[in-house]
């Protein structure tokens, strides 16, 4: 939760401090926001390129009052961003959303693509409390594995997987793919994924056929970022405001939708 | 107290409670209007629905401004058609009435919504009438009293469930616009819909909103569609749904003694999805200590002379 109402969260604009190549189709931005500064693993802003659009972020580090963002060139804005130079001026709103709770013991993280940043903050966090973090990474080639030096730094080799969708780095699969033996083979106490949608409910599959806890980051249309306009709202719950972060009672009440449908630009419901 | 004293009907709805979610707030899907409904809101209003769908505007569609927030949106809606098997799904399930809001960009858009609608099972049909008129680029079609009349009287004929009409307050006089929808038909009036408004961030020296100018919500408003309930209140007798930065009880109850029977909750929900549970309670307390046996024995008190 943000310290201020909800509604008292207004936009501010501050410079683009540096940016970070990480792969051919993704950079990461650090500027400076005292209230994003303060943000848990897990919550989000909204970055408004302007003139341009705005878009939801997960957070991906925070530093003193530097925070950064990591993403991938998808669309208009996002290569709009990507053009942007140090210096630039861009808007901020949040934090927003929920966190990830901070797990004891046995803990495995799952990341996707970009799911990975936000996983990289909460592990950094969880390296304080727990010796023994696995971390699992999936990536369509091996230039879009991302932090894999940041990764190492934080878990032992031997609890580093990563998986490519072309074989290009580590195994030539689906990152669900090494979970199930994984699963069989370790007991842990509690297992953070993020990443496109339909990789989350296959993994959510997995831990509930093995009753196993689970937090789920997701990502949906969003455009109010509070909680208002219904844009991100997946069951009875709003990612925005009640997410980004769900358990598995919460996974269980949305499985109807999950990876199957969500909410277009005009509200109707789209399958994935 | 018994629970019947916050029990109100009017305009032919009847509500177990007189506050409603206001339409535009996570108005798309059954699921939603059901978590609404379980926080305690005695009816919810859906998102306005038009006859084509429409994706809305760029972000950003909303921004906080000072004690309010500022959106537009754009009418992002999945079009009557599919619309319709939403409604029908929620009747299947909701236990409070379900208000559609519609708009149009003419008088037959809106009647031909309207039925769709009704025939779905809306419970009543709430007009937006705050979008442009084709033919009169740029005039509002709650901005002219003729243009009003003329969509209230078709709406009327498309339907036989409850009519409200959501009256801009960006006019000159309200009352006018209030009498030509009273005049032409309409059960009750919703006051107000946003304040036009506009945000400007001064780094980049540009409008922040994706469609520049927007709808200013929020306590912001509250004073400003008060005295609206209060004037429309004072020369006429049609019931009135208050709307415009409600929060909590007292602004709930504000709007009962300047002439509303209901109140609509939007803004607020951004704060506390729950808002409509602690409002209700408040509203309960207030009757009881005031020695008022229901809702109905408080409105309008604010206009003895």
């Amino acid at each position: 939760m943000s310290d201020l109402p909800i509604a008292n969260n207004q936009m501010r604009t501050t410079q683009i401090v540096q940016i970070r190549t990480e792969s051919p189709s993704v950079k990461t931005f650090i500027f400076t926001d005292r209230l994003c500064s303060k943000a848990k693993p897990g919550q989000f802003l909204m970055l408004w390129i302007p003139g341009i659009d705005e878009i939801p972020l997960s957070i991906m580090d925070t530093s003193n009052s530097l925070v950064s963002v990591t993403v991938k060139a998808v669309g208009d804005a996002t290569r709009h961003l990507h053009d942007m130079v140090p210096g630039a001026t861009i808007g901020i709103r949040g934090p927003f959303g929920n966190d990830f709770t901070e797990s004891r013991g046995r803990v495995l993280l799952i990341g996707g693509g970009t799911g990975t940043a936000p996983l990289l903050f909460l592990a950094k966090r969880l390296a304080l409390k727990t010796d023994h973090l696995v971390f699992v990474e999936g990536a369509k080639t091996a230039n879009e594995l991302l932090f894999i030096n940041e990764v190492a730094g934080i878990c032992q080799e031997k609890n580093i997987i990563t998986t490519t969708e072309d074989g290009t780095a580590g195994l030539q699969c689906l990152v669900t793919q090494p979970l199930a033996s994984l699963l069989e083979k370790e007991n842990f106490n509690m297992i953070y994924v993020c990443g496109p949608e339909v990789m989350v409910k296959k993994i959510f599959e997995m831990t509930e056929a093995r009753k196993l806890p689970i937090e789920a980051s997701l990502e949906r249309l969003m455009r109010c970022g509070i909680g208002l306009c219904g844009s991100c709202v997946i069951g009875k719950y709003r990612v925005c405001r009640d997410g980004p972060v769900f358990n598995t009672i919460q996974l269980r009440e949305m499985k109807d939708e999950l990876g199957i449908s969500k909410i277009g630009f005009d509200g109707s419901r789209i399958p994935f | 107290m018994e629970s019947n004293a916050l029990s109100i009907s009017c305009a032919g709805l009847t509500l177990n409670n007189p506050t409603m979610l206001a339409s535009g707030i996570m108005g798309y899907s059954t699921e939603s209007f059901q978590r609404i409904a379980n926080s305690g809101a005695g009816a919810v209003v859906t998102k306005s629905v038009g006859i084509q769908p429409r994706v809305g505007y760029v972000n950003p569609t909303v921004v906080q401004a000072e004690s309010g927030i500022i959106n537009a949106m754009g009418l992002p809606n999945p079009g009557i058609t599919i619309f319709s098997e939403e409604i029908k799904f929620s009747k299947m399930i909701l236990r409070v009435p379900l208000v559609v809001s519609i708009f149009g960009y003419s008088a037959e858009d809106y009647a031909e919504v309207a039925k769709k609608a009704s025939e779905a099972g809306a419970d009543a049909i709430e007009l937006n009438v705050s979008c442009p008129h084709v033919k009169q680029t740029g005039a509002e079609i709650g901005q002219s009293p003729k243009l009003l009349s003329e969509v209230v009287q078709q709406v009327k004929i498309a339907t036989n469930k409850p009519l409200i009409v959501k009256l801009s307050p960006n006019v000159t006089d309200i009352t006018i616009l209030a009498q030509a929808a009273i005049e032409a038909g309409a059960d009750a009036l919703t006051v107000i819909n946003t304040l036009k408004a506009i945000a400007i961030d001064v780094e980049t020296q540009t409008p922040i909103l994706g469609n520049i100018k927007g709808g200013l919500s929020g306590a912001a408003i509250k004073p400003v569609a008060l005295r609206c309930v209060y004037d429309i209140a004072d020369q006429f007798k049609i019931p009135i749904i208050g709307c415009g930065g409600i929060k909590n009880w007292r602004d709930a109850v504000e709007f009962f003694l300047a002439g509303a029977s209901i109140v609509q909750i939007g803004t607020a929900v951004a704060d506390n999805i729950e808002v409509f549970q602690s409002i209700t309670k408040g509203i309960e307390n207030y009757l009881r200590k005031k020695n008022a046996r229901s809702v109905k024995d408080i409105v309008g008190l604010a206009h003895r002379k």
